[in-house]
């Protein structure tokens, strides 16, 4: 079905996955490093504790002089309550997949079996942060003030962060919230279309008049050479030119290449002969359903 | 010659305008939010992903050209993040987990809810049975927080004060029913997410708290004060066990989860049952909620033993006649 994405032409990245969407069709994403994971829950951490402190100071301060400081620590004990355990449920499904912290980095959850992000996933992997999150923290700070259970508490501790490092030990990162929501988190895509190099670019005169291939010189390389060929024309950088003079001397003396103009052509406009009639030819070869992967495949 | 074009570039050329609009539409999807997008724009939507999700197969099936295929692969998945978001009323939502969703849950899970009651009732009997026998027991199962003074070793008057004083300011009531909240709701959230380690600390979570209860019974049955105990834990304890056991069956769902994973393996039945499970859990903490309410407040305001039985047992009654109605109806 896809052959581009499997061959040997493309190296498949390890954050790579493929997720089926509801109509069949597989669409590739990126898994989110744990950097960038661990980032964004730094970032949310802050903005909760903060909204917390903020919360309990402001109802300290109005109810300072009413005298009726039980309200106040009753309605901080709730707010701090809800807002911890609602913080991330409530962004997740109210920013579309996203708590700020996720937005900051570029982050979204996503279901694993590709359908919509349900709003029962979203309580699920979040309302398990309780025992992953703020119960290791209610431990650190307990176990310096109880001296005589010190032991069971670094014990516990130990347990607990077995839980509270899940995403490190699995090859899909997966937190304990992700494993009971069946959910991942992803980068979100960026799609960024760069032009076709195989359209005559302004400026330069359409090389393919003079430069011809004959089928014995195309039937060399295959697809992963065409687009290694590809992101040296799309090169920049100043030595760029450098590198195309010496590809351009290969790909000659490779498929035995005699310029009829004694050699003297730049090497520019040569490769993007050669590319533009080598992706003809696989590309057509593509439409007959014979794929080339790269040099070595002689299609059996 | 030099004006022939290839096949691929002529399907990219051709589809371009149709890829730039979808990508400016999800942009403005993601900034504005769909509520402040005009309904043709909306409706572009799913017809654009659509195409682009044809356009992406086509091109992995005809083209080589590397920046097309990363960049439809790109916008394939992003669009699709943005066609699949959950977008539906927050009103509609709520109406509908009290409707269906928690009911629903709470069937499915009944087993699970009936394993974690007959632990927590395992634990009350014992805890009542051995402290009959031998009032040293309570030390071993009530921690002196929670005691407050109550003990083999207080007068009959502290025991009678503890359940029949009325504590003089509103304010304090206040107080007292958001603490029970916060911590009976963060036990319940503990016994579910612990569940996941095969369900062994919420068993040990029900069976402890039953002990305590079981304790507390018998502290007060020996004087003779047994109805009027139970008067006073039936105002908010029977729905606060009834959300206790629902958090319990929820952990206990995720264990076996984890111990019987069935045909589609560990990781597939544990994201099956942890959704379900979760939206019994956030039904329980409205319990939790609703027993605090009783606690702090009706439990200190009446008195009357009569009373405290009927509002206690009335309200249960009422919250288990609403989960079996709701579980049976057909869903709308």
């Amino acid at each position: 079905m896809m052959p581009a994405a499997h061959g040997a032409g493309s190296q498949r990245s390890p954050h790579l996955r493929d997720l089926t969407t509801p109509e069949g069709v597989v669409v590739h994403i990126h898994l989110a490093s744990r950097a960038e994971r661990l980032t964004a829950f730094v970032v949310d951490m802050a903005l909760l504790l903060s909204a917390i402190a903020v919360l309990g100071l402001l109802l300290a301060l109005t109810t300072l002089g009413a005298g009726g400081s039980d309200l106040a620590i009753a309605a901080t004990l709730l707010c701090s309550f809800l807002i911890r355990v609602f913080y991330f449920a409530y962004f997740e499904s109210a920013w579309r997949g996203a708590t700020p912290g996720k937005r900051l980095a570029r982050l979204r959850v996503v279901s694993r079996t590709g359908g919509p992000l349900r709003p029962d996933a979203i309580l699920a992997r979040n309302l398990v942060r309780e025992v992953e999150i703020f119960l290791p923290l209610t431990l650190i700070l307990v176990i310096p003030s109880e001296t005589r259970d010190g032991l069971v508490a670094v014990a516990a501790l130990v347990w607990v962060g077995v839980l509270t490092l899940m995403p490190v030990f699995n090859r899909d990162r997966l937190r304990l919230g992700d494993i009971v929501a069946g959910t991942w988190v992803i980068t979100l895509p960026k799609p960024v279309l760069l032009e076709d190099v195989a359209q005559a670019r302004s400026g330069t005169p359409a090389p393919s008049a003079e430069i011809r291939f004959t089928d014995r010189q195309l039937a060399i390389y295959g697809a992963y050479e065409l687009q290694v060929l590809e992101g040296v024309l799309r090169d920049r950088r100043p030595d760029a030119a450098q590198a195309r003079r010496a590809v351009a001397d290969r790909i000659k003396n490779k498929i035995g290449y005699a310029a009829p103009d004694g050699g003297i052509t730049d090497p520019g406009v040569f490769l993007e002969a050669f590319y533009r009639a080598q992706r003809t030819r696989l590309e057509t070869g593509l439409a007959f359903g014979k794929h080339k992967s790269d040099k070595h495949d002689q299609g059996r | 010659m030099a004006t022939i074009e290839l096949k691929s570039s002529q399907f990219r050329r051709e589809r371009e305008t149709s890829w730039r609009e979808l990508e400016h539409l999800i942009d403005r999807l993601d900034k504005e939010g769909p509520a402040h997008m005009a309904p043709e724009d909306l409706c572009r939507l799913p017809v654009l992903y659509r195409s682009a999700l044809s356009a992406q197969s086509v091109a992995h099936a005809i083209s080589l050209d590397r920046a097309l295929l990363t960049y439809l692969d790109a916008l394939a998945a992003r669009a699709y993040l943005a066609v699949y978001a959950e977008r539906s009323n927050v009103l509609d939502r709520v109406a509908r987990f009290f409707s269906h969703t928690f009911p629903r849950a709470v069937s499915a899970l009944r087993w699970h809810i009936l394993a974690a009651f007959a632990t927590l009732m395992l634990g009350v009997a014992t805890g009542l049975s051995l402290t009959l026998a031998e009032p040293e027991w309570f030390y071993a199962f009530v921690s002196d927080a929670l005691a407050q003074g109550r003990s083999p070793a207080a007068s009959d008057e502290i025991l009678l004060n503890a359940i029949y004083d009325r504590p003089p300011v509103l304010e304090t009531l206040v107080r007292f029913a958001s603490f029970l909240f916060t911590h009976n709701a963060g036990i319940g959230l503990l016994a579910f997410g612990l569940g996941i380690v095969l369900g062994i600390p919420t068993l040990l979570l029900m069976l402890i708290n039953g002990l305590m209860l079981g304790s507390f019974i018998a502290l007060y049955a020996d004087r003779g004060l047994g109805v009027d105990f139970l008067a006073w834990l039936s105002v908010h304890g029977t729905t606060e066990i009834l959300a206790i056991a629902l958090c319990g069956g929820a952990g206990l769902s995720l264990g076996a989860a984890v111990v019987f994973p069935g045909r589609h393996g560990r990781l597939a039945s544990l994201a099956d049952r942890g959704r379900q499970a979760a939206v019994v859990v956030l039904g329980a903490a409205l319990l939790f909620f609703l027993a605090a309410l009783l606690e702090g407040f009706v439990r200190q305001l009446v008195v009357d033993t009569t009373d405290r039985f009927l509002i206690g047992w009335s309200a249960f009654a009422v919250t288990l006649s609403y989960l079996v109605i709701r579980a049976r109806a057909r869903p709308a």
